[in-house]
């Protein structure tokens, strides 16, 4: 009786014990695991600021020598190593401009086609071609700019611009030029096509966020498909597509190789949109390798501080105005 | 009375039949470029293929050669990258999932790697050029396969943290309750239900370095001839097809759509892959 009873004792203990030390084990495992995760999360934040900080440690060297006057000043002398960003700058933006000023309306019409205009069955394809076609590099679209797009641009569409709106009296200055065909406006374009797949498949996405009682019960009241969109579609979502349409223009003024092909890296600064320029990324992407001083050198890494900070900019502006759907969408 | 009604119709449906020409036009516009720029590469690539291709290395200017070099630098760089951007991405994206549902540092990390997710390619490559190719004094392979990773990172993250929020909660109080421990039941019940996703974002991740250009030209560099070393500048297809494209000599320029359309069927099958994969899970998840 007392033996058995020793024994059941003790094989409950042996029993407790290897729980208590199965549960620290889990315990501990479970503390190392948690410290694994949260430092791969914190990881995710020193990348972004250490991408900041060593732009601006790169750039210091530029910053500190011409100061504000790097910001508009339209010298870039690698011989006499003066530096200044404003035709870099204003290529980008301007390049970047006529890419929406294009791609904003074209990826509109695409995402209102593919939710409310075209047949059920061409829906699912046509949407599943655009975002297969968002993932194409950027190189494929530079390439193609350079070889086939910018003959036609210089065989055609430069003379055509230069005799029927270059004497025009605001507009002519933009519209002046030799027909090289590489130059601000090609960039441009070839930018705009790049960014619409990409546009257009957000804009799709938040348009079928709304819900379907929404545009049902509007139509059932006799709405014609576009009053729908325009009054019922757009105001539920404006400030999710104006989130999408800061996406593409942050893809826009970061991009490098679709527009590096295409836009003759010229630092000169000119009204024209035909005559070749430069942007920050391609300035960077030319002659980055080729950069014989640390002047040069830095001044470049200045130009992608600048770039960084801008996108940064309009990347949060975009996913503000996104978020500001998904919390609409929360307390419905 | 009527008349007025009739015409106030009839304004409102030409106005509606002229606004949904108009988009069906943009759709056809759109998608008229898209398709131009494939059919260009798919033409010009086809017509540049050939066996050598993958078994000569890139030419000095003017020689007939192939790519051989810049494929296997590619491939290279790509996996150790996604080596190098997959367990992190993972680990991080199950902390913003798991552990940081709802807390303010959790927000701030996906608000982060939102932007990491679209910065600047080429901005990357600067970080990684004034981290590593200016502290070794030199280009390398490995320098390239960093700048690649942290494309992959964000990538992978957010997949993650998406794919791991689908997952119903109940399976994770089930498991709890049976006393597993949570390391446990993230590695064994959550991360097998959310593989799939989890894949598809590693695939996209791949997808997208296997294009990129930007931050593989100061980081890699390029190099003419075979090389297995990652302390050395290394070739990769992009940078190939950037410096050959611009070049005035027309073998290097075949060599070029080669390339690109080597890299654009890649990159559609790996889109295709990846859309298979999602849409065959998404039938059995229900």
């Amino acid at each position: 009786m007392a033996a058995s009873g020793s024994a059941i004792t003790t094989s409950m203990t042996t029993a407790i014990v290897d729980a208590n030390r199965r549960n620290t084990r889990d315990a501990r495992a479970d503390g190392a695991f948690r410290w694994l995760v949260t430092a791969a999360g914190m990881f995710v934040l020193v990348a972004l600021a250490g991408v900041a900080l060593s732009m601006l440690w790169g750039g210091r060297e530029a910053f500190s020598t011409f100061g504000f006057n790097f910001l508009f000043s339209t010298e870039w002398d690698a011989v006499h190593h003066q530096f200044g960003a404003l035709v870099p700058i204003y290529g980008t933006l301007v390049t970047a401009l006529i890419a929406m000023l294009i791609a904003v309306p074209v990826s509109f019409g695409i995402a209102l086609f593919l939710t409310e205009v075209a047949p059920n069955w061409l829906r699912g394809p046509v949407a599943a071609a655009i975002e297969l076609l968002a993932g194409i590099p950027s190189i494929i679209y530079g390439m193609w700019g350079l070889f086939v797009f910018v003959p036609i641009m210089a065989a055609y569409v430069n003379p055509w611009l230069d005799s029927h709106l270059g004497h025009w009296p605001l507009l002519g200055p933009l519209f002046t030029g030799p027909p090289l065909g590489i130059g601000m406006l090609t960039a441009g374009i070839v930018l705009a096509i790049m960014v619409i797949p990409f546009v257009s498949s957000v804009m799709r996405e938040v348009f079928l966020t709304v819900p379907t009682r929404l545009r049902e019960s509007a139509y059932a009241l006799g709405s014609t498909t576009t009053e729908v969109v325009w009054d019922i579609v757009l105001p539920y979502t404006r400030s999710a597509v104006i989130g999408g349409i800061f996406l593409g223009l942050g893809r826009a003024l970061g991009e490098t190789m679709a527009v590096t092909f295409v836009l003759g890296n010229a630092h000169r600064l000119s009204a024209s949109l035909l005559e070749p320029g430069n942007s920050i990324a391609a300035t960077i992407a030319n002659e980055f390798t080729e950069a014989d001083s640390d002047i040069y050198r830095s001044s470049l890494i200045a130009l992608g501080f600048l770039l960084f900070v801008v996108t940064f900019i309009v990347l949060t502006v975009a996913k503000l105005m996104l978020r500001r759907l998904s919390r609409h969408e929360g307390a419905k | 009375m009527s008349a007025v009604a009739d015409r106030l119709y009839r304004n409102r449906r030409i106005k509606n039949g002229i606004a949904l020409v108009l988009s069906a036009l943009s759709a056809a516009f759109g998608l008229f470029w898209l398709v131009w720029i494939l059919w260009t590469t798919l033409l010009h690539g086809i017509a540049a293929m050939k066996p050598s291709l993958f078994t000569q290395m890139t030419p000095p200017p003017g020689a007939d050669g192939g790519i051989a070099n810049a494929l296997f630098g590619s491939l290279l760089m790509s996996a150790l990258a996604i080596l190098i951007g997959t367990p992190i991405g993972i680990a991080a994206g199950t902390y913003l999932a798991e552990f940081a549902k709802k807390k303010a540092i959790g927000e701030t990390i996906r608000f982060v790697n939102d932007i990491l997710l679209s910065a600047p390619s080429i901005v990357l490559g600067l970080f990684v050029y004034t981290l590593v190719v200016r502290t070794t004094g030199h280009f390398s392979g490995f320098a390239g396969a960093l700048a690649l990773a942290l494309i992959v990172l964000p990538v992978v993250v957010r997949t993650t943290d998406e794919m791991l929020q689908l997952v119903p909660s109940t399976m994770r109080e089930a498991a709890l309750s049976l006393g597993v421990p949570q390391w446990k039941v993230t590695v064994q019940v959550l991360y097998r239900s959310a593989l799939p996703g989890i894949m598809t974002g590693v695939l996209l991740a791949l997808a997208r370095i296997s294009g990129e250009t930007a931050p593989l030209l100061f980081t890699a560099l390029n190099n003419q001839y075979w090389t297995s070393d990652l302390t050395a500048p290394m070739a990769s297809m992009p940078v190939v097809i950037f410096q050959y494209a611009m070049s005035p000599y027309e073998s290097w320029q075949s060599l070029a759509w080669a390339g690109a359309f080597v890299v654009t069927l890649f990159v559609l099958l790996i889109g295709i892959l990846s859309r298979a994969i999602l849409l065959r899970t998404k039938v059995t998840h229900d």
